[in-house]
């Protein structure tokens, strides 16, 4: 067995070819419901010890990929491989080694929060002694092992999703799948799980999470896809895929009283487009020092005070709006 | 790393279900369809049919103990699938290493455990209050097992439609069992039945449950005790089969 074998530092032999990097490969990825194409021969790769984001609006395919990923779903065409592994084919191989947290779902309310990760360590298969140290590390570090013996009903959303989290941890996944695992979720149980995420990824396990929270992909996400409509847009590091957007850039303004006919706004050369945020105005250009000029110079004739101004570079924001519309108006 | 042996892959299977086994058990035992349909309706079919007549121990100890076995074990497959997903524990429990027939099996056998335990109340009874004695031992064994592993399939079978809310996989299970009940020989010996009665009987497994245990108790069955035993194995496999079924089909439709 594997445990034998001597590790390279040791003398072992040395065996890392490309494949044995990659923790998920997705090839030619077809999905129908029905006549109705969700996913259109999708194909990527993810790396193994990698946090990866799948990205895209409401309906594009997400829970539909990261379904047939964890062996839920059957594809209609194409393969997926967990590890090496054909899900299709071994699908309680792969899920042996994967942890998953669904998009839409609950822990077993009549049970404790102890019963319930204790029960989910027994899905696993995960011995008594094992199961038992591990399920009280992992509610200690989901600042859960107050609550344990208390009726899950009780618990309030944030807590059962660290609940769901802690459970599909135990036992010890070299892969982890999450359906936007923070969306509804108050600041503290975000960030807990953002930090715990991130600790997993040092521990060399491999995270494939979709999300709407395009900050959280900027944020913790070392690649990010895009999809839109079952298709695959974009994918790349967040920071190379903004830089690839570099020609949309954006003037952030206030004045201390914000013009009521903003028509102005379009005799303006080199504006793409305009937003009003709030008591902001925010301008989309290839050329700031154009732009910001004209404004003062408006400013001038109106007798009005800049409160703020600021020039930002493009936001993941703006690639994934532009690449998802991009998409819509072609069709 | 890959656990490929014959052997150990039926193993692992086998721990998957008794672990569905454990967790049904502990969740739904106590749900109020369950106590409704598998412990008062027995009791009160006991007491519509027993109570007011002068019915012999003869008919009403294999009766009684045949209807809780069949109520029982039926009871607590209907409920688990559907409340799993208005619950949403379903997707969690389906991406767990238990493929869909360990999970099928672990659902029947919480049926099968609750079906046996209950109805041996009924067969205590007969023992201490009406006299029963077995005659033959094995037989009685051997038919309360496979009866009730019978009917625990056919009740996992029922909890399979995709759309129905757990209350309405209830009323549809109680539409599929009544009938089940009312064309047995369950009340009435089989040789008491006129012939178009005795025709009907034979498509209701209740009735071999009920034959077998006749014959257990009194030494008086009406088929031969292999025929009743094959019919029962046959119902088995047909339940079990329909209830992979349909799950399989049933997926994914409402997770
Ligand atoms: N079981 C199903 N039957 C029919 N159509 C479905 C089914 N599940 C999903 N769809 C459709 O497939 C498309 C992709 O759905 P999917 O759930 O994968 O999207 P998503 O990217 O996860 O969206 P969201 O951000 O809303 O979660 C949607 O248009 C959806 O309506
Ligand atoms: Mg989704």
């Amino acid at each position: 067995m594997d445990k034998y074998k001597l590790a390279p530092e040791f003398g072992g032999e040395r065996k890392t070819t490309q494949e044995d990097k990659i923790a998920i490969k997705v090839s030619g990825l077809t999905k129908y419901y029905g006549d109705f194409l969700a996913l259109d021969r999708i194909n990527f790769k993810v790396e193994k010890g990698q946090i990866f984001g799948f990205l895209g609006p409401n309906g594009a395919g997400k829970t539909t990929t990261i379904r047939i990923l964890t062996g839920i779903l059957i594809p209609d065409k194409g393969k997926a491989e967990i590890m090496g592994i054909d899900v299709t084919k071994d699908p309680i191989g792969a899920k042996k080694i994967m942890g998953v947290v669904p998009e839409v779902c609950n822990v077993y309310t009549d049970l404790s929060a102890w019963e319930n990760i204790i029960l989910a360590g027994k899905l696993y298969r995960v011995r008594k002694g094992e199961r038992q140290k591990r399920a009280k590390q992992l509610l200690q570090k989901f600042d859960l092992i107050k609550i344990k013996d208390e009726k899950t009903k009780k618990l309030s959303k944030g807590m059962r999703q660290r609940l769901i989290l802690a459970m599909s941890l135990i036992h010890d996944p070299e892969i982890l799948f999450l359906d936007e695992p923070t969306s509804g979720l108050d600041v503290k149980s975000t960030h807990m799980i953002r930090k715990i995420l991130q600790e997993l990824k040092l521990k060399g396990k491999t995270i494939f999470l979709t999300t709407h929270n395009i900050e959280e992909a900027n944020l913790i996400c070392d690649k990010v896809a895009i999809i839109n409509r079952g298709k695959i847009v974009a994918f790349d590091t967040p920071e190379r895929l903004k830089s690839a957007f570099k020609r949309t850039q954006s003037i952030e303004v206030s004045f201390d009283r914000m013009p009521s006919d903003i028509k102005w706004v379009e005799d303006i050369p080199h504006i793409d487009r305009y937003q009003i945020l709030g008591d902001k105005l925010r301008l989309y250009t290839p050329d700031p020092d154009i732009v910001i000029r004209e404004l003062t110079k408006y400013t001038e004739k109106n007798k009005l005070r800049f409160v703020s101004l600021s020039t930002l570079g493009p936001s993941l924001e703006d690639v994934f709006v532009k690449l998802t519309e991009e998409k819509e108006t072609k069709l | 790393m890959k656990n490929s042996h014959p052997f150990s892959n039926f193993f692992y299977s086998l721990s998957g279900s008794l672990v569905i086994m454990e967790k049904d058990a502990r969740i739904y035992y106590i749900k109020p369809p369950v106590i409704i349909f598998g412990i008062l309706f027995p009791l009160f079919f006991f007491l519509a049919f027993a109570l007011g007549r002068k019915v012999s121990s003869f008919i009403l100890i294999p009766g009684m103990v045949s209807m809780s076995l069949f109520f029982t074990s039926s009871s607590v497959g209907p409920l688990i699938t559907p409340w799993e997903r208005t619950a949403r524990t379903y997707e969690r429990l389906l991406t767990t290493p238990i493929s869909l027939f360990s999970l099928i099996l672990g659902d029947a056998m919480a049926g099968f455990i609750f079906g046996i335990l209950i109805s041996l109340i009924p067969l205590f009874l007969g023992f201490t209050f009406f006299n029963v004695k077995v005659v033959h031992p094995f037989c009685l064994i051997g038919n309360m097992l496979l009866s009730s592993l019978c009917f625990s399939s056919l009740g996992v079978a029922l909890s399979s439609s995709a759309t129905e809310a757990p209350s309405q996989a209830m009323m549809l299970s109680s539409l599929v069992r009544f009938p089940l009940i009312f064309i047995s020989g369950i009340f009435i010996p089989l040789n008491n039945l006129p012939n178009w009665g005795k025709i009907i009987a034979t498509i209701s497994p209740l009735t071999y449950t009920t034959d077998l245990l006749r014959f257990s108790l009194y030494d008086d069955g009406f088929y031969p005790i292999f025929l009743d035993l094959l019919m029962l194995v046959i119902f088995s496999i047909l339940f079990f089969g329909l209830a992979l079924k349909l799950h399989k089909k049933n997926l994914i439709k409402a997770i």
